[in-house]
């Protein structure tokens, strides 16, 4: 019996959750002229030993690469305050520096800190103190409208960096209005060198900068369109580990899995619906590809399209009621979408050779698709009220477009001098960088969703 | 010994005598002996050359087995030189020139239909992972349905499409994309 599971786990040739070095770097290749100049002064530390980890780095890097804000430089800091008392309003707002962010760091424990910051609107800070120099008969009620944001919290030291994304999110969310996307994951699937790797193909899960990345599975045979569940727990996945394309579900906490399918021919894209109770799919077990869409609890299955040519690539509409999906009909691929109450197709898009791989995006407004226009694949978005076009990417061969979760930003997969590697592209087009791999080709990425 | 030579002599006067109705001589009981002793000796040598035989005949057989495993298995060698198919850009009818291999491959198959395969499709990288699936699906399903019309029952035939996830050739130059615009035929 024991020579039986023996050989039976050395035919799975499967491996779950171990660390992998493959990090990512992001390197902006285009920022945004007008991005708005913000100070994150270095906060304070107030302990013992030394100072655990680079909050104010973290923070930096995230405003940076939102391409909506320009971090200054220490060297550009007229000042280093710790608190809203010790700002010098007018010494900012000289060097155009209207928005401050202060804080400091103190030791309450063993392995305890609490962090406080405040985010300073330092124009209104200098116009307050100019109504305080008008008022002389000491009358002055000390007004913090200039105060944006003031926050206390305390944390462990392993959870700095994740601290320092909320940060950026509460920071980004008071100055833009829209939420931040800082403290969210990426899956991707990495492929390794064929030749000489046993298990070339690795499924990883990192923070969405590429930091503290996690090997959840990898297999001598490819893995494909990982998918985030809504509560940002499971991934659903395609693997071939066994020959043929199957679906997966697996926990990326207790690594736990399931395989949902094992249909014959094509078992692909899975997609989760946004209440998480439902998978949308492509199967090809009556002939040729089409949509269906599996009930998870139930296993039961609906189809949804029903035509000879390929039908593929589903993706969800923000309220579930609607997928959209690639198809043939046409002649070449284009995009369609169905509703799933009446099964009603209807073509979304004709600007171009092909358009494939769409996505929603969370307000419902825009699709962000691959478009391929004279022989060239990019990252596009259409809006789905005017049904304008616009191409957002100069890269080539792209794939894979991700949103995250915030729409602000879009993930995807394009090839960088023989090399597959990730890239960022912001919706509006007009910032962009490349997250280049220390080893290995990056596919397949997916942007989970919030993450509390 | 004299009595050997005595007793051979009278052996082959047994028939004789019998027929002459004498009496004398041996008596019936030992003739009777002699007889089944002459009878089980030939039965022996019998049996020995019958069992030589059938081991040349089983070793004959194991030999020619072996010829005819070693044909197919040439054969298949043959085939799997010569096992893959290429198609021109988002394409998946096959091209004329690769009639002749699948033909190959078909004949081989009905000859022996115990024999299955495994029809791979892929695609090169231009275009989405999930469409290039379909479309190396497609390509699979062509080279099936070519062999089907040549012969081969369904039973022996099953298809995978990895799209474009297991390129040949890596890179993006227009020979690595022929090359990775293929179905393989794979025993």
């Amino acid at each position: 019996m024991n020579r039986f599971w023996l050989s039976f786990l050395c035919l799975v040739m499967v491996v779950f959750s171990s660390p992998s070095h493959a990090q990512l770097n992001i390197i902006i290749t285009e920022g945004v002229d007008n991005a708005t100049p913000i100070a994150v002064v270095p906060f304070k530390f107030d302990g013992e030993g030394f100072f655990p980890g680079e909050i104010t780095d973290v923070v930096v890097a995230d405003l940076r690469r939102s391409g909506k804000f320009n971090p200054v430089s220490m060297a550009q800091m007229p000042q280093f305050p710790n608190t809203d008392s010790e700002v010098d309003y007018d010494t900012w707002v000289d060097k155009g520096i209207n928005t401050i962010v202060v804080g400091s760091v103190t030791e309450v424990g063993n392995q305890r800190y609490r962090i406080d910051y405040e985010l300073i609107d330092t124009l209104r800070g200098s116009q307050a103190t100019l109504d305080a120099q008008s008022l002389r008969d000491g009358q002055l009620v000390q007004s913090r409208t200039h105060v944006i944001a003031a926050r206390s919290l305390t944390v462990s030291g392993s959870e700095f960096r994740q601290f320092a994304h909320r940060i950026a999110d509460v920071i980004y969310e008071k100055l833009t209005g829209q939420k931040g996307a800082f403290l969210t994951r990426i899956a991707y699937v990495v492929v390794k060198d064929r030749e000489t790797d046993p298990r070339p193909y690795q499924l990883v899960v990192s923070d969405y900068d590429g930091e503290n990345a996690f090997r959840l599975l990898s297999s001598d045979e490819p893995l494909m369109s990982p998918s985030w569940s809504p509560d940002g727990e499971k991934l659903a996945y395609v693997s071939f580990e066994n020959g043929r394309s199957q679906i997966f579900i697996q926990d990326i906490y207790t690594t736990q899995r399931v395989q949902l399918t094992d249909f014959p021919g094509i078992n692909g894209a899975p997609r989760f619906s946004p209440d998480g109770k439902k998978l949308a799919m492509v199967l090809s077990k009556d002939g040729n590809p089409e949509i269906y869409v599996m009930e998870i609890a139930s296993r039961k299955l609906t189809r949804v399209t029903r035509h000879r040519a390929i039908d593929t690539e589903p993706a969800w509409s923000p309220d579930g009621e609607s997928l959209i999906f690639s198809s043939e009909r046409g002649g070449k691929p284009q995009i369609y979408r169905v509703n799933l109450s009446n099964k009603r197709v209807k073509r979304l898009t004709f600007e171009g050779e092909m358009n494939l791989g769409g996505t929603i995006s969370p307000d419902g407004r825009e699709l962000v698709l691959v478009n391929r226009t004279q022989g060239n694949y990019h990252i596009a978005r259409q809006n789905l009220q005017d049904g304008a076009l616009q191409v957002l990417t100069t890269t080539y061969l792209d794939e894979s477009p991700s949103l995250a979760p915030n729409g602000s930003m879009i993930i995807y997969s394009a090839l960088h001098e023989g090399q597959q590697i990730l890239s960022l592209v912001s919706l509006d087009g007009r910032f962009k960088a490349r997250l280049p791999a220390i080893e290995g080709q990056i596919k397949a990425p997916s942007w989970s969703p919030f993450l509390m | 010994m004299k009595f050997s030579n005595t007793l051979r002599s009278v052996l082959i006067a047994v028939p004789v005598m019998t027929l002459m109705a004498c009496t004398s001589g041996p008596s019936e009981e030992e003739i009777a002996a002699e007889r089944n002793r002459i009878a089980a000796e030939q039965a022996a040598a019998q049996k020995a050359a019958e069992e030589a035989n059938a081991q040349r005949v089983k070793a004959e057989a194991a030999a020619r087995l072996q010829r005819a495993e070693e044909i197919v298995k040439q054969e298949r060698e043959a085939l799997q030189a010569e096992q893959t198919v290429y198609f021109d850009f988002d394409r998946s009818t096959i091209r004329a020139e690769f009639y002749a291999t699948l033909d190959k491959h078909a004949a081989f198959l009905v000859k022996n239909p115990g024999q299955s395969v495994v029809i791979q499709g892929h695609t090169d990288s231009r275009g989405t992972p999930e469409y290039n699936i379909a479309l190396g699906e497609r390509r699979a399903q062509a080279v099936e349905t070519y062999l089907l019309n040549a012969g081969v029952s369904a039973s022996q035939i099953s298809v995978v499409s990895f799209g474009e996830e297991k390129p040949a050739v890596t890179g993006a130059s227009e020979y690595a994309f022929a090359q990775n615009r293929r179905a393989v035929v794979v025993y």
